[in-house]
C-alpha cells in the first residue's frame, strides 16, 4: 500500500475525452472522460470484453495495428491532442512505452533486449550503464548480471516479464503501459512486479489493466471501473473513476459494488 | 443390421484398403522406375574401338598413362598434324598444360575411341555374358568395358558433337549463371514485395489486386515466361542484354539471347514463389514481436529490418531455395529465349550466349542415335545431384540458424 | 509531492510532430514498386501475347501455288495464261509475283484477269516460269476452327495442337486423379502420422525432379514399355499416351497433396458422427468425409489440369513434332506447348510468320491456364467458407 495518499494533481498525465473506439462498425468503446494523474498507478479493471485493453493500447496508438480500428475523440497526453493529423504515432510510443501480458523479450540476447529500444530511439550515452540501470529498476540485475549475452527467452516467465520492463524504461518513457502484466506469472512472480511497480511508481506514471481485484487494490492508487453498456450494443463504458481505497470500500454505484465483491460477470 | 452384412462391409473396407494401398505403391514404383530408368542409361557395357590402340604408344614398356608430361607431348605431336599441334600451342602453350590435359588431347586426337555399341545397365547385369559373345562377333576390333557415363571427364569436358568426349562443363557452368543472375535479381524483389504485402499493404483495392495477381502468376505455365523474356529481355532490351549498350560485346554479332536475358526470365518465373514462400515466412514471425518493437517507438521499417526479418530468415531461405530448384531444372522458357543448340567454350560473363544442364538433356535426348542417350542419363544425374546438394543445403541452413536462435 | 521525472521534465510541446522520415518514406516507397513490380509482370505477358497475336492475325501470309505463268507479261498486262500445274487460285483473291501484288477479278480456264498493281504495289514486267503466290490472311475463326496447322501452306487451324494437348491432359488426369485421389485418402484417412512422414516426403520428391528428366523417363522407358505391351506396330515412337501417362506421374504428388490438406479441412466431428452411426472406415471416408472435400479436390484436378496443358518438356521429347489431327493415342501428335518449344529453338527471327504465331498460340495457353487458375480459387474459396 502507498503511504502518500493520492491528491487532486492539477496536470493529467493523461486526459481523454469522449473516446470512443470502434473495431469496423462495432463500438468496443464509448465516451470514455479520463484523467489519469503522474506518478501514480492507475488501475483498469473490469469484466472481460469491455473494452480495458483497447482503451490502454489507445493510449500510445497501438490500436493502429490493427487495420479496422477506428478511434473518436481526444487522447491529451501533456494537453497534446496524440491524435491531431500531425502527431507521429512513432514519437507517441517514444514517451508511452508498454508492457504486454504474455511476456515477449525478442530472441536477441538480454543486453540486447534492453539496449535496442534506447539505440533506435537515439541514446547516445553509455549503453552498459543504461543497461545496468534499467535492469536494476527492474529488481532483475542480480539475476542476470552473469548472463547477459544469453537469450532473452532462456529466463524464466516472470524474469522475462521483468526483462519487458527493463526494456520498457530503458527508453525512458514518461508512461508505462501494463496489460495485464502478471496474467502469465505464478504468484510469486507476481508479487515481485507489483513490488517492482510501487518501486517505479516514484518515477513513472503506470497504468494496469488487471483482472485481479487483489492486485488492483494491493499496487494501484486510483481505480477505473469499465463495464459493457445496458442497451445490448455491449459497448464499453467507464462507470466509475476514483481513488482505490474509496472505490474498494465506498463504491458509488451499485454495478461496481456487484463487480468488486464477486457479484457479477 | 445383420451379422453377415456387417463382416460383407467389412470385407469391402479391406479390399479398398488395398486398392489405396496400391495407389501409394504405384506412385512409389513409378519414382522407383525413374530413378532406375536414369542409372540404366548412365552405366553399362560399352564396345569401344581405338583408332590407335593405347598399348602402341607406350614407350619402351611404360604404359601410356604412366609417361610423363614430355613423353606425351612428344607422341602428342608424332601423331597429329603440325597445324593443329601449333594451334593447340597458340591456344593454351604446351609448357603450361598438366600432365593430364596432354594426356586428354592424346585420348581425342590420336587414340580417338569410337563407341560402336552401349548396353543399359540392366542388359549389362542380366545378359552380360550374351553380350561379351554379342561383342567378340560383331564388332572382333573393338573392346568391350564397363563406363560410367557419369565420370570425371564427363564433368570437365565441355560439349562435343562426339559421345565419346563430350561433357556437361559448359552446361553446368550456364546453370550456374543463369540460376545467379536469376536470384540476385528476384531474392531482393521478391522478399521486399513479401514484406510489403505481408507488413505495409493496407488492404485496399490495389494490394488485393497486387495479391491476386502474384498468386495467379505462381500458375502461369513457364513457357509463357520464355515467350514473355524473348519478347521484353531479347528483343526489347536487346541493346542492354546483349551488352551492347555497355560496349561490353561486338554490335555486329550480339543479340539478346544471352545468359542474362535467361537469368532475368528465371528470374521472373521464380519471383512468385520466391514472394508466396518469403509471406509465408514472415506470416510465421509471432506478432508479439512486432508489438514489443512497435511499443518502444520503432518505425515500421525498423520493426522490419531487426525483428520481423531476422526471425524469418531462415524460412525465407528455404523457401527461396526451394524455389530456385524448380529454376534450375526449367528447360523450356530457356529454349523459348534462344539457348544456343553447341556451345564448347565456358561462359565468360552475363553477355555470353548460353546452354544449360537441363536444355544438355534435353538435346541429347532427343538425339536419334541412342548413345546420346546414355550422355543424357549421366547428365540427368548430374541434374539431380546439383538438387540434392541445394535441398541439403537449405535443410542445413534452416538446421544450423534454429540452433543459433 | 516529490519531485518527478514527468512534472519537472516537461517536453516541448512540438516534440510529438510528425517528423520527416525520409528514409522510412524511401524504403516504403521501393517495397511498393517491388509488390508493384508482379503487375508489370502480368501486364507485361499480356501486351505481349496481345500485340504479337494482332499481328498475327493481322498480316497476309503468302502460300505458294506451285502454279508459274506461262509466258513472260509486262507492267500493263491485265490477263495472262497460266500453266495447268499447282493450286488454282480463285476471283477475289490476292495473288502475288515477285514483289507486285495482283487482285484476281476472274478466271476463265487458265487465263487469270488481274488488277495490276494491288495495294499500291509497283506493277513491273514478270518473266515466265514466275511462281504465283497466293495471299492468305489468317483469321481467329479459321485459327480456332481449321483442322490443320501448316502456316507456312496457308492453313491456321490450331485444333491439331490443342486436341493433342488436351489428350495428354486428359490422359494424365486419368493417370493422377484415381491414384492421386487414393493416395491422399490413404494419407489422411488411414495412414499411421509415422506412415504419412515418410511417405509423404517420397510423393514430394516426385514433384521435385525436373520436368526434362520426366521427357526422358518417357522416352526411355515409358514408350519402350507401351510399345512392347500393344505392339511395336500399333506403338509410334513418338505417341501422346506415353507423354499423357508420364505427365500423369508428374502432377500425382499435385492432386494428393491438395486433395489431402482438403481432407484434413474436414472437421473430425463430422468422422465421429459417422462412427457413431456405426459406419465403417471406408464408408466414412467414401460416403462422408469425401463429399464434404469434395470442392477441395475439384480444385486440385483442375490446378492440375492446367499444370497438364502448360506442360512442356514431356510432350516437347515423347509425343511427336509434327502437328496431326488424331485422336488415336498411340500416334504422334505434337501439343501447343510442344509447338512452341520446337519452332522456337535455333534463331526465329523477328516478326516471322512462326515468331508471331507462337505468340497467338501462347495467348490461347495463357488465356486457358489462367481460366482454370481462377476457377479453382473461386472454388478454394467457396469451400473455405463452409467450414471456417
Ligand atoms: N482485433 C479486434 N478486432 C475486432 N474486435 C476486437 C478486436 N480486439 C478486441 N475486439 C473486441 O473489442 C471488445 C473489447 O475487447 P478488449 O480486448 O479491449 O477487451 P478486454 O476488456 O481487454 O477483455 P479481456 O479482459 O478479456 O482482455 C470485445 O468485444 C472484443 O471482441
Ligand atoms: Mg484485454
Amino acid at each position: 500500500m502507498t503511504d502518500t495518499a493520492p491528491t487532486a494533481t492539477a496536470t493529467a498525465a493523461i486526459e481523454t475525452n469522449d473516446l470512443s473506439i470502434y473495431y469496423g462498425s462495432f463500438q468496443a468503446v464509448r465516451d470514455v472522460n479520463l484523467d489519469i494523474q503522474p506518478n501514480r498507478i492507475t488501475a483498469i479493471i473490469g469484466p472481460s470484453g469491455c473494452g480495458k485493453s483497447t482503451v490502454l493500447r489507445a493510449f500510445n496508438r497501438m490500436n493502429e495495428l490493427i487495420p479496422s480500428v477506428n478511434t473518436t475523440g481526444e487522447v491529451l497526453f501533456r494537453g497534446q491532442n496524440i491524435y491531431k493529423p500531425d502527431v507521429d504515432p512513432v514519437e507517441v510510443r517514444r514517451h508511452i512505452g508498454m508492457v504486454f501480458q504474455k511476456p515477449n523479450p525478442f530472441p536477441k540476447s538480454v543486453y540486447e533486449n534492453v539496449a535496442w529500444g534506447a539505440r533506435i530511439n537515439g541514446f547516445k550515452g553509455n549503453m552498459d550503464e543504461l543497461v545496468h540501470s534499467s535492469l536494476q529498476s527492474a529488481a532483475l540485475w542480480d539475476e542476470v548480471k552473469d548472463k547477459l549475452d544469453q537469450s532473452g527467452l532462456s529466463l524464466s516467465g516472470g524474469q522475462q516479464q521483468r526483462l519487458c520492463i527493463a526494456r520498457a524504461i530503458a527508453v525512458r518513457p514518461d508512461i508505462i503501459l501494463m496489460d495485464e502484466p502478471c496474467s502469465a506469472l505464478d504468484p510469486i512472480a507476481t508479487l515481485r512486479i507489483e513490488e517492482l511497480m510501487r518501486d517505479l511508481a516514484k518515477d513513472y506514471t503506470i497504468i494496469i489493466v488487471t483482472h485481479n481485484m487483489q492486485q488492483a487494490a494491493r499496487v494501484s492508487d486510483r481505480t477505473a471501473f469499465f463495464s459493457l453498456s445496458e442497451d445490448g450494443k455491449r459497448a464499453g463504458m467507464l462507470m466509475e473513476y476514483g481513488d482505490t481505497k474509496t472505490m474498494f470500500t465506498r463504491p458509488e454505484k451499485k454495478i461496481t459494488e456487484d463487480y468488486i465483491t464477486g457479484r457479477f460477470g | 443390421m445383420t451379422a453377415s452384412n456387417l463382416q460383407g462391409r467389412h470385407r469391402l473396407g479391406r479390399v479398398w484398403l488395398v486398392v489405396f494401398q496400391i495407389a501409394l505403391v504405384v506412385g512409389i514404383i513409378a519414382l522407383c522406375a525413374l530413378l532406375f530408368n536414369i542409372l540404366n542409361g548412365s552405366f553399362g557395357f560399352v564396345a569401344v574401338e581405338d583408332t590407335v590402340s593405347p598399348e602402341s604408344l607406350a614407350v619402351n614398356g611404360v604404359p601410356l598413362e604412366d609417361l610423363d608430361k614430355d613423353a606425351l607431348v612428344q607422341i602428342l605431336q608424332a601423331h597429329i598434324s603440325a597445324g593443329l599441334y601449333a594451334r593447340y600451342e597458340f591456344e593454351k602453350p604446351f609448357a603450361e598444360r598438366s600432365a593430364g590435359e596432354v594426356y586428354d588431347l592424346i585420348l581425342e586426337r590420336v587414340i580417338e575411341p569410337r563407341f560402336v555399341a552401349q548396353w543399359s545397365l540392366y542388359e549389362t547385369l542380366t545378359n552380360g555374358d550374351a553380350i561379351r559373345q554379342q561383342a567378340a562377333q560383331e564388332f572382333p576390333n573393338a573392346r568391350l568395358e564397363f563406363r560410367s557415363w557419369l565420370n570425371s571427364h564427363f564433368l570437365r569436358a565441355p560439349q562435343s558433337s562426339y559421345p565419346e568426349i563430350a561433357g556437361v562443363r559448359t552446361a553446368v557452368l550456364g546453370s550456374l549463371w543463369t540460376i545467379s543472375i536469376a536470384v540476385l535479381f528476384a531474392f531482393p524483389v521478391g522478399v521486399a514485395a513479401a514484406v510489403y504485402l505481408q507488413e505495409y499493404a493496407p488492404d485496399n483495392l490495389i494490394n488485393r489486386i497486387i495479391q491476386t495477381n502474384i498468386n495467379n502468376l505462381a500458375g502461369v505455365p513457364s513457357i509463357i515466361y520464355g515467350i514473355l523474356g524473348l519478347a521484353i529481355f531479347v528483343r526489347v532490351l536487346g541493346q542492354f542484354t546483349s551488352g551492347i549498350a555497355f560496349g561490353a560485346s561486338d554490335p555486329a554479332t550480339a543479340n539478346g539471347r544471352t545468359i542474362l536475358s535467361a537469368g532475368l526470365t528465371l528470374g521472373v518465373l521464380v519471383l512468385p514463389l520466391i514472394i508466396i514462400n518469403a509471406q509465408e515466412a514472415i506470416k510465421a514471425v509471432p506478432n508479439s514481436l512486432r508489438q514489443a518493437s512497435f511499443g518502444l517507438g520503432a518505425t515500421r521499417w525498423e520493426t522490419v529490418w531487426y525483428h520481423v526479418l531476422p526471425n524469418a530468415i531462415s524460412g525465407i531461405m528455404t523457401g527461396t531455395i526451394l524455389s530456385i530448384s524448380r529454376a534450375i531444372g526449367e528447360t523450356a522458357p530457356l529454349i523459348v529465349i534462344g539457348a544456343s543448340t553447341f556451345i564448347q567454350v565456358d561462359p565468360e560473363g552475363p553477355f555470353s550466349k548460353f546452354t544449360t544442364l537441363p536444355i544438355q538433356i534435353y538435346q541429347w535426348t532427343a538425339r536419334p542415335q541412342s548413345v546420346f542417350r546414355n550422355l543424357a542419363g549421366g547428365a540427368s544425374l548430374v541434374l539431380l545431384g546439383l538438387l540434392l546438394t541445394m535441398n541439403a543445403t537449405a535443410i542445413i541452413l534452416r538446421n544450423r540458424y534454429r540452433r543459433s536462435l | 509531492m516529490p519531485l518527478t521525472r514527468a512534472t519537472e521534465q516537461s517536453l516541448p510541446a512540438t516534440s510529438l510532430k510528425r517528423k520527416l522520415r525520409l528514409r522510412e518514406l524511401v524504403i516504403q516507397a521501393v517495397l511498393f514498386l517491388c509488390g508493384l513490380f508482379s503487375i508489370f509482370v502480368t501486364v507485361g505477358i499480356i501486351y505481349e501475347l496481345g500485340k504479337e497475336s494482332m499481328l498475327f492475325f493481322g498480316r497476309t501470309q503468302w502460300e505458294r501455288t506451285n502454279k508459274p505463268i506461262v509466258a513472260a507479261i509486262s507492267a500493263s498486262d491485265v490477263q495472262f495464261e497460266v500453266s495447268n500445274i499447282g493450286a488454282m487460285a480463285s476471283p477475289g483473291e490476292v495473288i502475288r509475283l515477285d514483289d507486285e501484288l495482283l487482285m484476281l477479278t476472274a478466271v476463265e480456264g487458265s487465263t487469270y484477269f488481274v488488277e495490276r498493281g494491288f495495294r499500291d504495289s509497283l506493277p513491273v514486267p514478270h518473266a515466265a516460269e514466275t511462281i504465283i503466290y497466293r495471299g492468305v490472311d489468317p483469321s481467329v475463326w479459321e485459327f480456332l476452327t481449321g483442322t490443320s496447322w501448316a502456316p507456312h501452306a496457308g492453313q491456321f487451324g490450331v485444333l491439331p495442337l490443342l486436341n493433342a494437348t488436351l489428350m495428354v491432359s486428359g490422359i494424365a488426369i486419368l493417370v493422377a486423379l484415381p491414384l492421386g485421389l487414393a493416395a491422399a485418402i490413404y494419407l489422411s484417412e488411414y495412414a499411421s502420422p509415422k506412415a504419412r512422414n515418410t511417405l509423404k516426403p517420397i510423393l514430394e520428391v516426385l514433384a521435385g525432379v525436373p520436368t526434362v528428366v520426366y521427357g526422358y523417363f518417357a522416352l526411355t522407358f515409358m514408350t519402350p514399355l507401351l510399345r512392347s505391351i500393344f505392339g511395336q506396330d500399333t506403338v509410334q515412337i513418338y505417341n501422346t499416351a506415353s507423354a499423357g501417362i508420364v505427365i500423369g506421374i508428374l502432377i500425382l504428388p499435385l492432386v494428393s497433396t491438395i486433395s489431402e490438406d482438403a481432407l484434413n479441412a474436414v472437421p473430425r466431428s463430422l468422422r465421429e458422427a459417422a462412427y457413431g452411426l456405426g459406419a465403417t472406415r471406408l464408408e466414412t471416408a467414401v460416403r462422408i468425409v469425401l463429399p464434404a472435400a469434395f470442392s477441395g479436390i475439384a480444385a486440385a484436378v483442375i490446378i492440375a489440369i492446367s499444370r497438364a496443358i502448360g506442360e512442356t518438356m514431356v510432350v516437347a521429347l515423347a509425343a511427336g513434332a509434327g502437328p496431326a489431327f488424331t485422336f488415336n493415342p498411340f500416334q504422334a501428335a505434337e501439343t501447343m506447348t510442344g509447338h512452341i518449344v520446337r519452332i522456337s529453338g535455333g534463331d526465329l527471327s523477328y516478326d516471322s510468320l512462326d515468331y508471331n504465331s507462337i505468340f497467338a498460340i501462347g495467348l490461347m495457353l495463357f488465356v486457358m491456364t489462367l481460366a482454370l487458375n481462377i476457377f479453382s480459387q473461386y472454388i478454394v474459396r467457396r469451400f473455405r467458407e463452409v467450414y471456417e
